[in-house]
């Protein structure tokens, strides 16, 4: 039956290939066509834009035209890199958010590999995040003090993200749980802190955190501005982080409720043992996928004043020897935020196919 | 009917059913149900669907909450004290119609779940005590296998092993062969058979008559929420006392 429903078998090269995948039928072909000249059309131009006509070394942009003309100016990349990267920090002490950026990454190198998933790991995340924090205000170990007003750029950008994360993700698991409780107090506190952050948008409450709470607190109490932005940036991510755990929470078929609850667990472990591993598991895709948002909202805090990636970028433009440059710095911005982006999109992905363990698709069927 | 169980049961009571009835919104799933069954005793409880046995056995381990009358369990009373039910639910095991094991843990830990976690048994010791049961159910080889890899007779008797890894006092069934493919409904009813001869307290709904000719004490039959019979085996198939069992068995014997 198949066999007379396929075509004829043909000799496989690039000819067959490209007749079955690309001009298989008129409207198809048609696309192809439309493509390639697209491509053509635009990649050439921008690639001896990007890299053969590029400007790598200038002191200004009024050097970076005279010297080609046509070109990107990636010499304001060269020349502005460690402020868009470290933002206001005293110049001589580069080194230090550098050193911390580095440990940002290794923390996440290591965090991201399944045999190192042991309670060692909060305490390297500890001792790490302590070491970062002695580097940035310093004041120890002859380090001269920087106050947290003056940091900025990427290692605002990823304290920002890592805090965000880490505190909205055990707090969007108490807040699904809740939203499932048969206690009608906790569900109705929790639905309602869910709408209500959900309801309103992140600038809303940047600047509630920084205009309006300090009217609330007593005189002569201040909560430092970078800690008011990373609380509303942690509330407000836990509120969607809560709906994707309820989400997966609600997958679980009942029977798994029923036997963990018949073999003598209490509430706590069954939650803990067999009910969250499984739900969060299936919701590894919109977590990313919120934690990717997550990562990219920490831009908005530019709006409260907090120096990061973009603004620092911004101010550096404002420079008057680099008018003119905008898009060689945008795309810079970019490729950092892709950069963190992509990869993890990709680890997420690659965990997924590591927990998949092929069979597991028949146990949810069978069962 | 309590006088019944210490004629059968010498040992005493296990579990104690009085005047019971359940509600799912305005439909009465139980009417007024009382059953005791003693220490080591077997009983088969069938009926047509929908006629609460399922319910009913759920009672007892508190899967489902009873609106009026009284459970015992081994001298604790099923009542809304959780400390109670977790203590309830440690002495009384049961296995359901889907399985239910757990898909992300292996057969070995599926069965070493509870006990390292409620009974706080020593990890080595509670895989010694795993193996020994997935022997006992004839599929040691499939102990580092995941549930999904195994048919479902073997997840079947995988989920007999976890229940019993609890050292339970009781063993509750809740149609432990419906689904299943006919070809896998023997090995399933080989291991029950067998713990039945060990001893093991057992309640169990099924339809399978063979099953509960050879191991059954005493054989409830349910309908519309009620207890209509209890008795021996041997009367009930020989000689069911009312119309409705009457009915019922030549429905399920018919063919």
């Amino acid at each position: 039956m198949s066999a007379v429903l396929r075509r004829t078998p043909a000799l496989p090269g690039p000819l067959e290939w490209a007749r079955v995948n690309l001009f298989s039928s008129v409207p198809n072909a048609l696309l192809t066509l439309l493509s390639l000249y697209l491509l053509w059309k635009y990649v050439p131009p921008f690639v001896s834009w990007a890299l053969l006509d590029a400007v790598w070394q200038a002191p200004s942009s009024k050097a970076c035209r005279e010297a080609a003309g046509a070109g990107a100016c990636w010499a304001f990349i060269g020349e502005k890199h460690r402020f868009i990267l470290f933002g206001t920090y005293p110049f001589e002490e580069h080194w230090r958010p550098g050193v911390s950026i580095l440990l940002f990454l290794a923390l996440y190198a290591v965090s991201a590999m399944r045999r190192f998933w042991t309670p060692w790991l909060v305490l390297a995340w500890l001792a790490g995040l302590t070491l970062i924090g002695m580097l940035m205000w310093g004041g120890v170990f002859g380090l001269r003090y920087v106050e947290n007003e003056r940091w900025g750029g990427l290692v605002l950008t990823l304290l920002l993200a890592t805090f965000g994360i880490a505190f909205a993700f055990p707090l969007s698991i108490v807040l699904a749980l809740g939203r499932r409780s048969e206690m009608p107090v906790v569900r109705a506190v929790c639905v309602i802190y869910i709408e209500l952050i959900r309801g309103v948008p992140l600038i809303s409450m940047l600047f509630m955190a920084s205009v309006m709470m300090p009217l609330f607190l007593p005189s002569g109490v201040t909560v430092d501005k970078l800690l008011r932005a990373q609380t509303a940036l942690i509330l407000f991510a836990a509120a969607y982080l809560a709906e994707v755990v309820r989400g997966g929470l609600q997958a679980i078929p009942r029977g798994q409720y029923e036997a963990a609850e018949a073999l003598g667990l209490s509430f706590a472990k069954r939650t803990a043992l067999v009910i969250l591993p499984q739900a969060l598991k299936i919701s590894i895709p919109p977590l990313v996928n919120t934690f990717i948002g997550l990562f990219k909202d920490t831009s908005l805090v530019v709006i409260i004043g907090l120096f990061d990636l973009l603004l620092a970028l911004k101010t550096a433009l404002n420079e008057p020897a680099w008018s003119g440059i905008g898009v060689e710095a945008y795309l810079f911005a970019s490729l950092v935020y892709f950069v963190f982006c992509y990869a993890m999109s990709q680890y997420s992905q690659r965990l997924e196919r590591d927990l998949a363990r092929g069979p597991t698709a028949r146990a949810l069927k069978d069962t | 009917m309590t006088d019944d169980a210490a004629k059968r049961a010498p040992q005493g009571t296990m579990i104690e059913i009085q005047g019971v009835s359940k509600w799912f919104g305005d439909f009465q799933a139980l009417k007024n149900v009382s059953l005791s069954v003693g220490k080591g005793e077997k009983f088969v409880v069938c009926g047509p669907s929908g006629s609460g046995k399922s319910t009913m056995i759920r009672l007892i381990n508190r899967l489902e909450r009873h609106e009026s009358g009284r459970i015992m369990v081994d001298g604790i009373e099923v009542a809304d004290d959780v400390k109670a039910i977790e203590a309830i639910r440690r002495e009384v095991g049961m296995v359901f119609q889907s399985f239910n094991l757990f898909p992300h843990l292996t057969v070995l830990e599926n069965l070493m779940l509870a006990p390292v976690w409620v009974r706080k048994a020593p990890k080595k010791e509670a895989e010694e005590i795993a193996r020994q049961l997935l022997a006992r159910v004839r599929i040691p080889e499939q102990a580092d296998k995941y549930p999904g890899q195994l048919s479902g007779g073997q997840q079947q008797r995988v989920a007999i092993a976890r229940a019993l890894a609890m050292r339970p006092k009781v063993m509750l069934f809740d149609e432990p062969t419906s689904a299943l493919d006919p070809e896998m409904i023997k090995e399933v009813l080989d291991v029950m058979v067998e713990l039945a001869q060990e001893g093991m307290t057992m309640v169990v709904v099924t339809h399978e008559m063979g099953f509960a000719r050879t191991v059954a004490d005493c054989i409830v039959f349910m309908d519309q929420g009620e207890i209509v019979e209890t008795g021996a085996p041997k009367d009930f198939f020989a000689a069911p006392k009312t119309d409705r069992a009457r009915l019922f068995l030549s429905q399920i014997l018919g063919h």
